[in-house]
């Protein structure tokens, strides 16, 4: 384990792969082995990529590791596609739009299937990340399953979420739920040459704006075109979606409303620590994936935004908030694991008879149950690091 | 904790018709396996970096052109290569019977010719797998 430990480091690929192998299986001697990765982390940029099923995702991840790598930078992608509920296979098919770079020493691509989780992505993509991120690369693309409205484990696991969108998927009431569309730190509308961008657009622009005021504790008056009056006030990057359209100009946006917004640039950001993460205003783009379209705009968008996170401090609460959930993951884990022990197996089962039998009701078995579990876990002897 | 076992179904070379790869990749899903499709016209070399980063246990490749003669072998010299010849490579497609015993001596465990049953697939697979699960 350790050979394979400072392999990884080194940026063997057979061993960043063997390795995250290790890890999907619950290796618990390759989970005890991590510490050593340690003092590599930290340094990848780890961006999720999210969205429903057939939006584009995979397509916009190939495009964009394009553009990471004109930068020279080192990409590292774990693509995650559901397992079966019902025979535990999975077909990984986001591979596929990403073989262009399957030869480029630069680029790392893994599937991984859910293997039950159903936050969107698996149990180990957490770990394989750091794997990653050790080994070397600059940037860690995560992509979802094709996610509904609730799957939104990425969050826990990126430093940033670019949620992909596509026309025809329903109204502004689908854009202002809860879930999903609250995890964006840019929004992208792919598929843009279809009829319906620029509204979907607008309707992500308005509920973004909406949030914001809310969030100031301002009561919301007017609609989008008030973003103008208080551009200046606001951290936004909407201008950036400006830099492109689409070449098709069928759209039937209303007339005037063409979101020529004068947007400070990034550029000019007050001081650090003296604006809210609160405040910042997710950019909303428009990409064709397949041509490319939007695509250089997007990553843009992405160092922009990293620039941002790393200047208002956000990124460290950030990842502190990552650390403190998967900790909690770790532990709720392990607590999963002492159950399946015979000892614990057997308890669970006598107290189960006891509530059967109206002996003890559930909950006063369940303490006794948790109980037995704290118990077991402290005499339990864990993998030696 | 076992494993779960890893596919790679490619399909090398320059097909245009992908349909049983497809139906095998969904056949050894159902086993319980977990298949990555890399999809049409690939190079061998991207096979084996694919199968390489995706850590699988078995390739699976499927050809219609006739190139089998020099795309199979091409794909076993290059898993030597990279010192991961621990992973079980089969064919599939249109292969002449007289091409068979050449493709063996070349490193290809199995052959299986258009109506095999894919149950004689997955059953080769878990029975000729070079790695343990556990």
């Amino acid at each position: 384990m350790y050979d394979l430990i400072r392999c990884c480091i080194e940026g063997d690929v057979r061993a960043v792969a063997r390795l995250i192998t290790l890890l999907e299986s619950g290796d618990r001697e390759a989970y005890a082995a991590l510490y050593r990765l340690k003092d590599h982390a930290g340094r990848a940029q780890v961006i999720g990529i999210t969205g429903p099923p057939g939006a584009g995702k995979s397509t916009l991840a190939d495009k964009l590791i394009a553009q990471f790598r004109s930068r020279g930078l080192k990409v590292g992608v774990l693509a995650v596609d559901p397992s079966s509920p019902f025979s535990g296979g999975a077909i990984l098919g986001d591979r596929l739009r990403m073989q262009g770079h399957a030869t480029d020493p630069g680029v790392f691509i893994r599937s991984l299937a859910a293997r039950g989780s159903l936050g969107g992505i698996s149990k180990a993509t957490h770990a394989a990340i750091r794997v990653l991120d050790a080994a070397g690369y600059d940037i860690v693309l995560v992509e979802t399953v094709g996610v509904g409205q609730s799957e939104i484990d990425i969050v826990r696991v990126a430093d940033m979420v670019v949620l992909v969108s596509v026309p025809g998927l329903g109204d502004d009431i689908q854009v202002i739920k809860a879930g999903i569309m609250e995890i964006g730190d840019i929004f992208v509308v792919n598929k843009a040459d279809r009829d319906g961008a620029d509204r979907v657009v607008r309707e992500i622009r308005a509920m973004l704006e909406l949030q914001a005021q809310l969030k100031r504790g301002q009561t919301p008056e007017g609609g989008p075109d008030t973003l103008a009056a208080r551009a200046p006030e606001f951290l936004h990057h909407t201008g950036l979606a400006e830099g492109w359209q689409p070449k098709a100009g069928n759209e039937s946006g209303a007339p005037g409303e063409k979101e020529s917004i004068t947007a400070p640039k990034p550029g000019v950001l007050p001081e650090a620590g003296t604006i809210s993460a609160a405040l910042i205003i997710p950019p909303v783009l428009k990409t064709i994936a397949e041509t490319g379209d939007g695509v250089k705009e997007l990553a843009h968008a992405i160092f922009s935004h990293f620039e941002t996170l790393s200047r208002t401090g956000e990124l460290e609460r950030k990842r502190l908030e990552s650390i403190r959930y998967q900790l909690g993951q770790f532990v709720s884990n392990e607590i999963v694991h002492l159950m399946s022990l015979p000892e614990l197996a057997a308890a669970q089962d006598e107290l189960a008879h006891k509530v059967f039998s109206r002996k003890m009701d559930v909950y006063s078995a369940g303490i006794a149950l948790f109980h037995t579990i704290i118990e077991q876990g402290a005499s339990h002897e864990h993998p030696q690091a | 904790m076992e494993r779960k076992i890893r596919v790679l179904i490619a399909k090398p070379g320059l097909d245009g018709h992908d349909r049983g790869a497809k139906v095998i990749a969904r056949a050894l899903r159902d086993a319980g396996m977990e298949v990555i499709y890399t999809g049409l016209r690939q190079t061998p070399e991207q096979i084996v970096s694919a199968a390489i980063q995706e850590d699988v246990d078995v390739i699976g490749l499927s050809i219609l052109s006739g190139a089998h003669n020099h795309l199979f072998p091409r794909v076993v010299e290059l898993l030597k290569q990279s010192g991961a010849e621990d992973v079980l490579v089969f064919g599939g497609g249109v292969i002449p019977e007289e091409d068979i015993p050449f493709l063996k001596s070349k490193g290809i465990a199995e052959v299986f010719g258009p109506g095999t049953p894919t149950s004689k697939t997955i059953e080769f697979i878990r029975a000729n797998l070079k790695r343990p699960l556990n």
